[in-house]
């Protein structure tokens, strides 16, 4: 197999939906699922891998999609924050954040719930150190993290513990 | 970001073929967890991007055999983590790994890629260097196997030839029994570099290995094979002595926003002790 360059066909299954897309080398998985799948609930803030807003599940794992090239990812399955809410209705863990007053700007939400759900999937009942953990790659510039910790906490019915 | 070619071979000797042809105007890629920051930035300006997450030897894989740990170079921190071997057997590396980044970036950074990037401030480095790592390369003459501490040069070069590639990185699982720990300094946990990063390992004949980063152009190594610092009764002031031999190699950038060489060099010694003081505590509980 030899070098490619130019526009490059890649497939993917987004939110359990395969696409075929041509990309450039160039362009990030952040980028793709904007630009071209007009998914923009994944947010492009840092840019580096510190913020967590562009935060998707690649393959059963959560990324920064701001660090991974969309062809690198030719063949994987993408969930982004869309997918956790198939038909407009919220999931329990996004319920409990509206409930617990998580979100006040909201732009670090998409990433913070994709992150707090991966958590739970891991680990269904986590303590306040792992959730802080868990959510470390997630920055909340209007510093919820309180709310939001009480959130993931209700989410996965420990709130009473 | 500038555009370039990119590549995905499906055999080690497809990318050598593909690294020696390309030399300096080729990058390999991994994880991306530093790679696609730098290609963003601009610092880095490759014609070809090599993804090396194909190639069948280096999918994510960690096998014991004959006493060697063989971790592929495609083996993310989180792979490195929750390893059971690589948690039995070599425990301040797992606690180095779970340092990295965030989730985030554990899942896609690997393990050989933060060696490779030879950061002076690689968390992985200081443990990898206790435990006597090897680094297995495959380039254009065969392969060949060197120890960690014969990779790094100086901050972001290695003794990597053109056209070699890291396949795996071997750990010989300790003959004796050691206590191990690591510990590093940093800003804020999940974000940042290390301000310093440290691991110390005594084992059961009384030596003791400490390794340390962030604190000059590559990490070092040090041995002490007096016993003074693994015997629990030697008083502090004898301790102190080879702590200052061995930290002499430690030579903090000034340049650096992210912690004053003072503050370094006086973490350094703070950590150290703090280190031993846990290493020497689980050799007397039969860690590995």
């Amino acid at each position: 197999m030899s070098e490619m360059s130019g526009a490059i066909p890649i497939e993917l299954t987004v939110n359990g939906r395969r696409r075929a897309l041509e990309v450039a080398a160039h362009h990030t998985l952040l980028e793709v699922l904007r630009d071209d799948l007009d998914l923009t609930g994944t947010k492009e803030c840092c840019l580096v891998g510190e913020c967590g807003a562009c935060t998707v599940r690649l393959d059963g794992r959560i990324v920064d999609s701001c660090l991974v090239l969309a062809v690198e990812a030719d063949g994987g399955e993408v969930t982004t924050v869309e997918g956790l809410a198939p038909e407009s209705r919220l999931s329990r863990l996004q319920g409990a954040f509206l409930d617990r007053g998580g979100v006040q700007c909201g732009f670090c939400i998409p990433g913070q719930v994709m992150a707090a759900d991966d958590l739970l999937r891991r680990n269904p009942h986590p303590s306040v150190p792992e959730i802080q953990e868990g959510l470390a790659g997630n920055l909340c510039r209007c510093a919820c993290y309180e709310q939001i910790t009480e959130a993931v906490l209700a989410a996965a019915g420990e709130e009473e513990r | 970001m500038h555009p370039f070619a990119y590549a995905r071979p499906t055999s080690v000797a497809e990318a050598v073929a593909l690294l020696d042809e390309h030399g300096p105007d080729a990058r390999i890629l991994a994880g991306g967890t530093d790679l696609v920051i730098r290609l963003r930035d601009g610092t880095v300006r490759p014609s070809l991007v090599v993804d090396v997450k194909r190639i069948p030897e280096l999918r994510p894989r960690i096998d014991l055999v004959g006493g060697v740990l063989m971790i592929s170079a495609g083996s993310v921190m989180t792979d490195v983590a929750t390893d059971a071997r690589v948690r039995r057997h070599f425990p301040a590396l797992v606690e180095a790994a779970e340092v990295v980044g965030s989730v985030q970036i554990r899942n896609r950074a690997t393990l050989a890629g933060n060696v490779c990037n030879a950061s002076p401030a690689a968390d992985t480095a200081p443990p990898l260097l206790v435990y006597g790592a090897i680094v297995v390369a495959a380039g254009p003459g065969g392969i060949r196997r060197l120890p960690l501490d014969e990779l790094f040069v100086t901050s972001g070069q290695t003794t990597l030839a053109r056209g070699e590639l890291v396949t795996a990185i071997e750990l010989p699982v300790p003959a004796r029994r050691m206590g191990a720990t690591h510990v590093r300094r940093t800003r804020r946990r999940g974000h940042d570099l290390a301000s310093v990063t440290l691991c110390c390992a005594v084992d059961d004949a009384g030596v003791t290995r400490l390794a340390y980063g962030s604190v000059g152009p590559r990490p070092v190594l040090v041995i002490d094979e007096s016993g003074v610092l693994a015997d629990p009764a030697a008083p502090d002031e004898a301790k102190a002595a080879v702590f200052e031999q061995m930290f002499a190699a430690a030579r903090p950038s000034p340049r650096s926003m992210r912690a004053s060489p003072e503050y370094r060099l006086a973490m350094l010694r703070v950590l150290g002790a703090r280190a031993l003081r846990t290493a020497i505590a689980r050799l007397g509980e039969g860690a590995a």
